[in-house]
């Protein structure tokens, strides 16, 4: 509370722009701002619809969102618990699972879809049973999409949640528990209204990071329409043969990621920064 | 697996090259000759061959230094049409040359070399494939080009001709990543080139397509109009279309257009 009173203090003083501050940082703001202008301006907005409606379109559509909220469904039923066990508990505090927890966001996609297969493929740690003894193989089917997703976009969940949990004054689920409240009472009651904005931010920018995948998907789950060939993929696919679509395609994606940032705001951010 | 899954590779030949290129150019200031470095555009399936073939041109004439600029045959028209500065340009197909041909920008292409497709799997050919319909068996994974690219519509019309219904389990972007997943094991068979197959080696199990069902494309080449080096663009066109490139090509598994 006190730091956002002295940042108010400080933003009341005008003060002369220096010219190197000013010049690099429009320059940044052009640099980010002309590949969008250059989406929109190339965007077939007249044929928009008929390419959005096209069979195929729709069916990349309904795939990615299916396997992008299923994959954020699995990433908020795991990473809730992982969160509140990093926050609280000193065997999920350390230096190890943060890095583990924050390794996808660094690590380059394609790195993760070439792990997952060397875990889960038919030849892989884990897969090579799933193969041999039950006769599944994971890579090439939906099931592989959502891991896919899943891994790549379950610690922008947990981290956000995780900030939050962290600066969560304690008295209240203490106060709680004195006033007879059991541990789950006092997480869905108190220490789920405290974090719910954070909550919210985390799992809409999980799922607009699985919605966006595509190098773990790809390299993991492969392309085939109707089973694993998501948005992106298919903007990927038809990039060759069909710019109008592939662009119609993206801007799509950018029209979700628009209106996935104005919902989570500055919330990702302060977790990371914790 | 991806375009950017292939960019090391395409990092490691652009280093190669620049080595091979550095060699050449070594020669060339020892001798005293000028230096001449000819740009050829190569479809990414020539990647070994001309690699060689560049070597060898270069050891027959010192001074000249020649930078083989490899990708998709599709994307490599598109610069040329669009001003790069390239002296020779060889495609993996007749169609996409024929653009270059419609722009202006070549004349009177050579068809130099032919390429047709072979099934892979991996070495222990885990599903038994024996033949192409085997490839329509349930329970058979198999890794295809996708269509947009010529090795996809190659595998499709050969799939066609067959009369075999094939459902591929990946579409992938180019003809290296169905490699890597056959390879890799992850899948029990590919639809590759040839040379592909062959430059696998140990690591791939091929079975071959009887000549009558297989589908074959030709790779054409020719000096870029406009070139710098008309001259030396015309002496390696004529040396990869002569005896001197002729063993390179068919130990790589191209066929004699």
């Amino acid at each position: 509370m006190t730091t956002t009173t002295t940042s108010h203090g400080r933003r009341g003083r005008a003060r002369a722009l220096p010219w190197y501050v000013l010049v690099p940082g429009s320059l940044a703001v052009v640099f980010l701002a002309l590949p969008v202008a250059g989406l929109l301006g190339q965007a077939p907005w007249g044929r928009m619809w008929t390419l959005l409606s096209a069979p195929a379109s729709l069916e990349a559509l309904r795939l990615s969102l299916a396997t992008s909220l299923l994959a954020t469904a699995v990433a908020v039923a795991l990473g809730l618990p992982l969160a509140w066990l990093m926050a609280h508990h000193h065997l999920f505090n350390g230096a190890w699972v943060r890095a583990l927890v924050t390794l996808p966001l660094v690590l380059p996609p394609v790195v993760g879809g070439v792990a997952l297969l060397l875990a889960f493929g038919r030849r892989g740690l884990v897969g090579q049973f799933l193969y041999d003894l039950l006769g599944v193989q994971l890579p090439f089917t939906t099931a592989a999409v959502v891991m896919a997703e899943a891994f790549v976009a379950m610690p922008f969940f947990v981290i956000t949640v995780e900030g939050a949990l962290r600066s969560t004054d304690r008295r209240y689920e203490q106060a709680a528990a004195t006033l007879g409240a059991g541990r789950w009472t006092t997480f869905r009651r108190v220490t789920m209204p405290m974090i719910a904005p954070s909550l919210v931010a985390g799992t809409v920018l999980c799922w607009a990071r699985a919605l966006g995948e595509f190098g773990a998907t790809l390299t993991f789950a492969g392309s085939f329409p109707g089973v694993t060939q998501t948005l992106p993929l298919a903007v990927y696919a038809a990039l060759d043969v069909d710019r109008a679509q592939a662009i119609a395609l993206s801007v799509v994606l950018l029209a979700v990621s628009v209106v996935v940032l104005v919902a989570a705001r500055g919330q990702f951010v302060r977790g990371l920064l914790r | 697996m991806t375009r950017r899954a292939a960019l090391p590779g395409g990092i490691l030949a652009v280093a190669l090259l620049a080595s091979s290129c550095g060699g050449g150019l070594g020669a060339g200031s020892e001798d005293g000759a000028t230096r001449v470095t000819v740009t050829v555009s190569a479809a990414s399936s020539l990647t070994g061959a001309f690699t060689e073939i560049a070597t060898a041109f270069e050891r027959q004439n010192p001074g000249v230094a020649v930078r083989v600029n490899l990708g998709g045959s599709s994307a490599l028209a598109e610069q040329i049409n669009a001003g790069a500065p390239v002296d020779v340009f060889a495609s993996a197909s007749a169609s996409t040359m024929a653009t270059v041909v419609a722009a202006g920008n070549a004349v009177n292409p050579t068809t130099f070399a032919r390429n047709s497709l072979a099934v892979v799997t991996p070495p222990a050919n885990p599903a038994g494939i024996t033949s192409l319909s085997d490839l329509a068996r349930p329970g058979v994974t198999v890794a295809v080009c996708a269509p947009q690219v010529p090795c996809g519509s190659a595998a499709a019309s050969l799939l066609d001709r067959a009369g075999i219904r094939v459902t591929p389990a990946t579409l992938d972007p180019d003809v290296k990543a169905v490699l890597s997943r056959v390879t890799s094991d992850e899948v029990d068979a590919g639809i590759v080139y040839v040379t592909d197959a062959r430059a696998a080696g140990a690591e791939a199990h091929t079975v071959e397509i009887p000549t009558s069902e297989n589908v074959s494309t030709d790779y054409l080449i020719a000096v870029v109009e406009g070139s710098d080096q008309v001259d030396w663009a015309r002496s390696f066109v004529d040396f990869v279309t002569g005896p001197g490139a002729r063993a390179t090509l068919t130990t790589a598994g191209f066929e004699s257009p």
